[in-house]
């Protein structure tokens, strides 16, 4: 099968181009095993990121086709018999072939607090905090983020404004605020209303579509504007209450 | 190349950002937020390969368990080659970790009323491990990596590659590493380093492992003149996916699955393992622990009882009769695996399964304050053995031992980084001058011979061939010859990249010189092991246990040009002296014998 593989070396491309490799084919062998194969006996100067092999790592996030996947998850057959389009992420700079700076997205990650900052607390000779699986419930669907970037290369908006907060760390956010530990979510609310944050995604839901571990991050952000509008609501007949 | 050096000081450096590497980087910064941490790693933290533990991990809190229980299970698991003081430490600070953990954020599974839930796992005696659904590993590095972020003193270089230990007056002072994204170098000086880089299952063939398992600090710190433990006990997970290897996890079992063979039947009955009866029963059957069961594979293999696949022989993990519902809500990754891979829904049809390498038990010699030999040199996790596994490590002690000892290691790196005097700078430099040429070499001189993956595919290989599940000194002295010829080939590598950015072939080929000192290490520390215990399994005369020659730990050295020098040193037993390690109904009797012995 036919690879067209998205190739640049900043120090000798002027821009990204394509070269095409040939793979062998089976019906069970994924994307990343042909990339592995391509390192191993073809070319050993092509870059890409992986590690599980399992859709858990996050790492192999590339444009197959034009569509934003795992490639450990993506398998040849469902583009037989080919060719096959391997692009780096869209909307991030790339660094080099297929890797690209996940730097943005990690100081997003970071900015939002991404830790609980307790309701009560709790020292851990006192034991667990008690939580209900009803509770779990609330956020436990939000926890299940690989930071693999897939819904960034999918977000319309990401794409025209970088300084969007982004669907993986909007629901990041939701995470720890729908956390019953938790006692920070106007904290962090502050960030999601501002104009790069919630307000910034025009509702299209590809976010979700492309995740590859049902996160639902548009679910998320749509929770969140309900809240937020909420809250600015709340400010108006809460007179004093900075919240 | 056009590599340039930059400099940096902190207080306490941590080579690698997966489980123990985050434990370790947070205890230094809760002890004291005025030291600075350096976190470096190959890869951003939530890619670490803690990431792929599935279970769950080990704490006791039922009514009915006790840290004897869990100290005695963890012991006769590791079939008596466990360092006893430090298993009891271990025991006594898993639950508190996890509770730690569980204020961190992780969402552990729970019961009705709101507390943790626990479940059933290999050699375990009683349900003592938590979970998060199946994927425990993913949630306690990403709970572990969020809550780093919250605090400033920890200065984190992601996508750092470490190539070297920077060692003056006989003490660790600090790392050389390369950033990946530009093959510009670091110096960074510290009076203290903690090494948390894993496994190296990576020199087997079929392995669970991710691509970075490759065993770089245990190769460091060996070139170092620290001796490598136990090497030769690696542990073969019994269900694996054949071809990849990727793992389905032990909770299968732990929830109730079955092991058949190619005619439907729970063979390990035959093994020492049963009765077989319906519903799971701790420490027998499919609860028994992983090296038994992957031994158990071998010979059903021998007498043709296995399923002959296009992958391979196999036998059949089935969770058919746990229903769709419980498969969904406790065993979701292992649902989609199977569907993914092999078009196999597990509610309606058996997974086919053979053992992979998985873990390895050995790793750089540590006491139990995390401590090296060599002053300032810490190591946690996968890449240390500091005692607790012994010949084979119970399924969910792992992911909390990243916990426990993270800790403990994060919290003595730190205690001696403030009383260690630094060298000068300019003394380090040119240390550091000097790893950097070494590194260098690959791209500025690079040989003619072989090529990085050719190289790398023959030692899986031969891996495979002379330290599998059951070893014959003829076979293991060809592995060690060939080991010999791959790291004379190795001299004269080739690497056809001389780019700076991302130039994965380099580091490709640094891993790879990591890989086959590691894979000496093991090849040598079995060879030398003439006795049968826990994974480490001989069939040329040596099929028994020998405590009278045996009941000690195997030191390998690194010998600079030749193979490892060989030695040992005692294991520390306090409480329970070396029994007859039973499953089934056979160590239910065993227990009642000593039990009856104990009261008397």
């Amino acid at each position: 099968m036919k690879l067209e593989v998205m190739r640049y070396l900043p120090e000798s491309d002027p821009e990204p181009r394509h070269q095409v490799y040939e793979v062998p084919y089976s019906d069970t062998g994924s994307v990343l095993e042909a990339l592995q194969y391509i390192k191993d006996e073809l070319d050993p100067t092509l870059s890409f990121r992986w590690s599980c092999r399992m859709a858990i790592c996050g790492s192999c996030g590339m444009n197959i086709n034009g569509v934003p996947r795992l490639a450990c998850r993506t398998f040849l057959r469902e583009y037989f018999p080919g060719p096959v389009r391997i692009d780096a992420l869209a909307h991030f700079p790339v660094e080099r072939d297929l890797v690209i700076s996940a730097a943005d997205f990690i100081a997003k990650l970071e900015s939002i607090k991404p830790y609980i900052i307790p309701r009560v607390e709790r020292d851990v000779s006192e034991g667990e905090y008690l939580q209900t699986p009803l509770e779990l419930e609330k956020f436990n669907q939000f926890t299940k983020c690989i930071n693999c970037m897939l819904c960034y290369a999918a977000c319309p908006q990401y794409g025209i404004d970088p300084a969007f907060l982004g669907p993986g760390v909007i629901a990041l956010a939701h995470r720890y605020n729908a956390d019953s530990r938790d006692g920070a979510a106007e904290e962090r609310m502050g960030q999601l209303h501002a104009e790069e944050g919630l307000w910034s995604c025009t509702a299209v839901g590809y976010c979700s579509e492309v995740c590859p571990k049902d996160v639902d991050p548009a679910n998320a952000v749509n929770q969140n504007k309900m809240a937020s509008a909420l809250d600015y609501f709340l400010r108006f007949v809460k007179p004093g209450d900075k919240s | 190349m056009t590599a340039s050096m930059e400099f940096f000081k902190a207080d306490v450096i941590v080579v690698g950002a997966g489980g123990a590497g985050l434990r370790a980087a947070i205890a230094v910064a809760e002890s004291d937020p005025s030291l600075v941490v350096a976190l470096l790693s190959k890869v951003y933290p939530m890619r670490s390969h803690t990431v792929s533990a599935e279970g769950g991990a080990a704490g006791v809190t039922r009514d009915d368990d006790s840290l004897d229980e869990h100290f005695h299970d963890t012991v006769a698991g590791g079939d008596w080659l466990c360092d006893q003081d430090v298993v009891d430490y271990f025991v006594a600070h898993c639950t508190g970790e996890l509770v730690q953990l569980e204020h961190w954020g992780c969402p552990w599974s729970r019961k009705p009323d709101g507390h943790v839930n626990v479940r059933a796992f290999g050699g375990m005696k009683i349900e003592r491990t938590w979970f998060a659904a199946d994927v425990t590993g993913f949630h306690m590095l990403h709970t572990l990596f969020q809550t780093s972020t919250k605090y400033p003193s920890i200065r984190r270089f992601d996508e750092y590659f470490c190539s070297d230990l920077l060692v003056e007056d006989g003490r660790c002072q600090g790392v050389v590493a390369i950033e990946i994204a530009t093959g510009n170098f670091v110096t960074l000086q510290a009076g203290a380093v903690v090494m948390a880089t894993g496994g190296a299952g990576r020199v087997f063939r079929e392995n669970t492992n991710g691509g970075i398992v490759t065993g770089d600090g245990m190769a460091l710190a060996y070139r170092h003149g620290v001796p490598l433990c136990d090497m030769e006990f690696v542990q073969y997970h019994p269900t694996c996916m054949l071809g990849t290897g990727l793992l389905f996890t032990e909770a299968c079992r732990g929830e109730g699955g079955f092991l058949l063979n190619k005619d439907g039947y729970r063979y390990l009955q035959d093994y020492g393992l049963g009765p077989a009866s319906p519903e799971p029963r701790n420490k027998a059957m499919e609860l028994g622990p992983r090296d038994r069961l992957s031994q158990a594979f071998w010979h059903e293999q021998k007498k043709g009882r296995t399923l002959a696949t296009s992958r391979g022989e196999a036998v059949q993990l089935d969770l058919r009769h746990l229903g769709a519902k419980k498969l969904h809500e406790r065993l979701p990754l292992i649902c989609e695996l199977a569907k993914d891979h092999l078009g196999i829904d597990p509610a309606q049809a058996t997974i086919p399964v053979r053992p992979a390498v998985h873990y390895t038990m050995g790793g750089i010699r540590v006491d139990i304050n995390a401590a090296s030999q060599m002053p300032g040199l810490y190591a946690a996790g996968e890449c240390a053995s500091n005692g607790i596994h012994g010949a084979n490590r119970l399924g969910s002690n792992s992911l909390v031992e990243t916990l426990v000892f993270g800790k403990v290691a994060g919290l003595q790196a730190a205690a001696f980084s403030k009383t260690a005097s630094l060298a000068p700078e300019s003394t380090i430099r040119k240390q550091a001058a000097d790893a950097q040429a070494r590194a260098l070499r690959l791209v500025t001189d690079p040989g003619k011979g072989d090529r990085v993956a050719a190289l790398r595919g023959e030692m899986a290989q031969t891996m495979e061939d002379g330290c599998g599940i059951y070893r014959i000194g003829a076979e293991l002295q060809s592995t060690c010859d060939k080991l010999a010829d791959l790291k004379e080939r190795y001299a004269r590598v080739r690497v056809d990249d001389a780019s700076n950015n991302w130039n994965t072939a380099w580091l490709l080929g640094l891993e790879l010189g990591y890989q086959l000192d590691v894979a000496q290490a093991m090849a040598h520390s079995a060879m030398e092991r003439r006795e049968s215990r826990g994974s480490h399994q001989r069939l040329d005369g040596f099929t028994e246990r020998d405590d009278s020659q045996y009941l000690r730990h195997t030191l390998a050295h690194h010998q600079a040009g030749g193979p490892p020098r060989i030695d040992y040193c005692p294991v520390t037993i306090t409480r329970s002296p070396p029994g007859v390690r039973a499953y089934g109904a056979a160590g239910e009797a065993e227990e009642q014998k000593e039990q009856k012995v104990s009261g008397e």
